[in-house]
């Protein structure tokens, strides 16, 4: 072994006489989403070309969605200035959209993994109604969540038994499940019932606004932490991540959640109202730390990378010693937790649970929410911000439709707010997402 | 090559002399293994020398692939002992043979396309700190480990696995089996699907690789990058070994094309189905 002192010297003589030996030009498509730590100096225009290269290159993130959600809202507000750019309208809207946000990144667990969950939506009705239903009993908060979140986790490492260890696709099990979550919703509502929700925790998470004083200090709390982890970030990338970039950021949140903040402060119930709707819609600082601890449990811990590693490659995760089955096991447990954190939100929009609660399109939207967001269906590619995204895209179709209308256009009457032309424009947007990603897969692979 | 590939003395003195003065670190002996009424190696001895590349060569069916695989443990043997550094260890479990400093890099290279070389390198051995993944640590690691292998073909190590060429993929994959405590290498078909140069990069990495000491087996039936590379060959017919010699110079490709087609090449060889000299 004593030959390993040569070696290190021939090779490493040849390095000083390049000075940036193989790093010349600097990718860093990694660095602006995640957490680079090259050793490079970055200024703000590499990034920029990064970021061209980067998207030039077939990985596309959720470029589209958010430019989806820019067109929307440039096309609904031109024709509706006055309903749909409302405050109220705006607030209304995010209620709207947030229990396919929840129930979206519920799926992104298994999503990562190529798996799919088609019984994530009776999963949340599930276990909106075991809450719903205890605390109609008249226990407390706290016991009542607890035996919500049991029956979810329950649910879950049943589905993902059967399909990690006993190895059914997933397509089958959660088809099946459908049918048989289904039927113990409806035991638990009983036949075409509902049970009421009389909790104003659980009431007030949609629909629910903070006052004045506390979405200030929300927005504030937020915006420093974001700055805080930015800033961080910054200093262990070693120069990867410009200074400037951050300020640019940290900036931009400054005076975004500045503004929001102060409009959804205004008043924005309509005049005859008999009081004032003001503040911060509480999902907003809901999502958003759901956003944030997830995005965290997929990006800064094992058991996150594994996720991406299992739905990237299974053999090579199970050869890197990574338990393959647990690692699916435990994907449908998180569905089926973060699903009765929807399931919550599902039952807060209307304050009751009934056979309907997460049925009918709930769950397609929330799969649909996701790859319109930039989730692959194929596994691998994800992330939790894009459940928002394709969340806020799919609200804001039907939402921008219905305010649209009966109109006459090219000499045809069009109902643009009938449930036919709102389901045709989600579907064609659901389409347009899965063609981006298909694409864009053929172009990386 | 005029560059660090063979910088150390000891590596030099392999390639004119036959004499092996080093001991072997793996010795396989005696070893038998059937699958149901296929027998499928036969009283295998193999050895693998520190600092040396043995090209493991011989046609489908062979045995190569089950030798290895038994080697780094995914097969059990029938019958054999293997010492490695002159100690009788078992291998019952990849991991046993991780544990030895055994890695192998099978032909698929088992990388995942989605994550970075980096993320690749440390799969399944991430290095968590307060919980959290440390993800400074692993790209130093990462970057000094492709440095020893003088890599300079990557960009950056935050790069996707997707977005490299062939070449660079089978070199993140042995940078991946380098990593950390590593003895023996055994590279299953490191070239097969790559062109001139990235198969000269490829070699040139396996060359220093022996070069730091790490015993190399390369499996190939590539006889050109055999007789560039590697030190001694071992020819395998029929489960068995028909021959295992240094690559002195006298051997040729005709040679090597006859021990793997027939067991048999003037002196070397098989003898009615027992291993002659």
């Amino acid at each position: 072994m004593s030959n390993i002192d040569d070696t290190a010297d021939t090779v490493a003589a040849p390095i000083p006489d390049d000075p940036t030996p193989g790093v010349s030009i600097v990718d860093t498509s990694l660095a602006l989403t995640d957490f680079s730590l090259d050793e490079q100096q970055n200024s703000l225009g590499d990034v920029f070309n990064n970021t061209i290269t980067r998207l030039r290159g077939g990985d596309l993130g959720s470029l589209p969605a958010i430019l989806a959600i820019v067109v929307l809202v440039a096309i609904f507000g031109i024709a509706r200035p006055d309903s749909f750019l409302s405050l109220l309208n705006f607030a209304n809207f995010l209620d709207q959209a947030s229990s396919v946000i929840v129930i979206a990144m519920a799926v992104t667990f298994v999503l990562l993994l190529g798996d799919i969950d088609l019984a994530a939506g009776f999963t949340a009705g599930v276990s909106a109604a075991v809450l719903a239903t205890r605390l109609a009993d008249g226990w407390p908060l706290v016991p009542s969540l607890i035996a919500s979140f049991g029956v979810a986790l329950l649910l879950g490492a049943f589905t993902g038994f059967l399909v990690a260890k006993v190895g059914i696709p997933s397509f089958v099990v959660t088809l099946a499940n459908v049918l048989l979550f289904q039927g113990i919703l409806l035991l638990i509502v009983k036949d075409g019932g509902s049970v009421r929700i009389q909790n104003d925790f659980i009431n007030d998470i949609v629909g629910g606004t903070l006052t004045t004083t506390q979405s200030w200090i929300i927005s504030i709390l937020g915006v420093a932490l974001y700055a805080f982890s930015q800033i961080r970030r910054q200093r262990d990338s070693y120069g990867s991540i410009p200074m400037s970039l951050v300020v640019i950021r940290v900036g931009l949140a400054v005076v975004g959640v500045g503004l929001l903040t102060a409009l959804l402060n205004q008043n924005r119930a309509f005049a005859s109202a008999p009081e004032p709707i003001k503040g911060m819609p509480i999902v907003i600082p809901m999502i958003a730390v759901l956003v944030v601890a997830l995005s965290f449990l997929l990006n800064r811990l094992r058991y996150g990378r594994f996720l991406y590693a299992v739905g990237g490659n299974r053999e090579a995760a199970r050869r890197a010693g990574i338990n393959v089955q647990r690692v699916e096991w435990t994907a449908f447990i998180w569905t089926a937790f973060v699903a009765a954190i929807g399931g919550i939100f599902l039952a807060s929009r209307v304050n009751s649970v009934d056979s309907n609660t997460g049925a009918n399109d709930t769950l397609l939207l929330a799969v649909g929410a996701a790859v319109i967001g930039g989730t692959s269906l194929f596994g691998g590619r994800g992330r939790m911000i894009n459940a928002v995204l394709g969340g806020l895209v799919l609200a804001l179709i039907p939402n921008g439709l219905g305010l649209i209308g009966k109109t006459t256009l090219f000499g045809y009457d069009i109902d643009f707010g009938s449930s036919g032309v709102k389901f045709i424009c989600s579907g064609l947007a659901l389409l347009v997402a899965a063609s981006v990603d298909a694409l864009s897969r053929k172009r990386t692979a | 090559m005029q560059d660090s590939s063979s910088p150390t003395s000891a590596h030099d003195s392999v390639g004119g002399s036959t004499s092996e003065t080093v001991a072997p670190l793996l010795e396989a002996h005696g070893i038998n293994k059937s699958f149901g009424p296929v027998h499928v190696l036969h009283d295998v001895d193999f050895k693998v020398y520190p600092g040396r590349i043995t090209a493991l060569i011989g046609d489908n069916g062979a045995g190569k692939s089950t030798l290895v695989k038994c080697i780094a443990g995914i097969y059990g043997t029938d019958t054999g002992d293997l010492q490695f550094d002159g100690v009788e260890v078992a291998i019952h479990s990849p991991k046993d043979a991780a544990a030895l400093g055994i890695k192998v890099v099978y032909q698929d290279l088992a990388l995942c396309d989605n994550l970075d070389i980096v993320q690749n390198m440390f799969l399944g051995r991430e290095i968590v700190r307060r919980g959290t993944l440390d993800e400074h640590a692993m790209e130093l690691a990462a970057r000094q480990t492709l440095a020893s292998l003088s890599v300079r073909t990557v960009k950056s190590v935050r790069q996707l696995v997707a977005s490299l060429s062939g070449g660079q993929r089978q070199t993140v994959a042995i940078a991946k089996a380098v990593l950390g405590n590593s003895r023996i290498v055994i590279l299953d078909e490191p070239t097969a699907a790559l062109g001139v140069a990235q198969t000269e990069q490829v070699l040139q990495l396996v060359r220093r690789l022996s070069a730091s000491g790490v015993g190399v087996v390369i499996i190939s039936h590539n006889m050109n990058d055999v007789l560039e590379v590697a030190d001694r060959v071992c020819a395998m017919y029929l489960g068995r070994i028909a021959a295992d010699i240094p690559l002195d110079g006298t051997v040729t490709r005709e040679t090597l094309v006859e021990l793997i087609t027939s067991g048999r090449s003037g002196a070397h060889g098989l003898v009615n189905g027992v291993a002659g000299a």
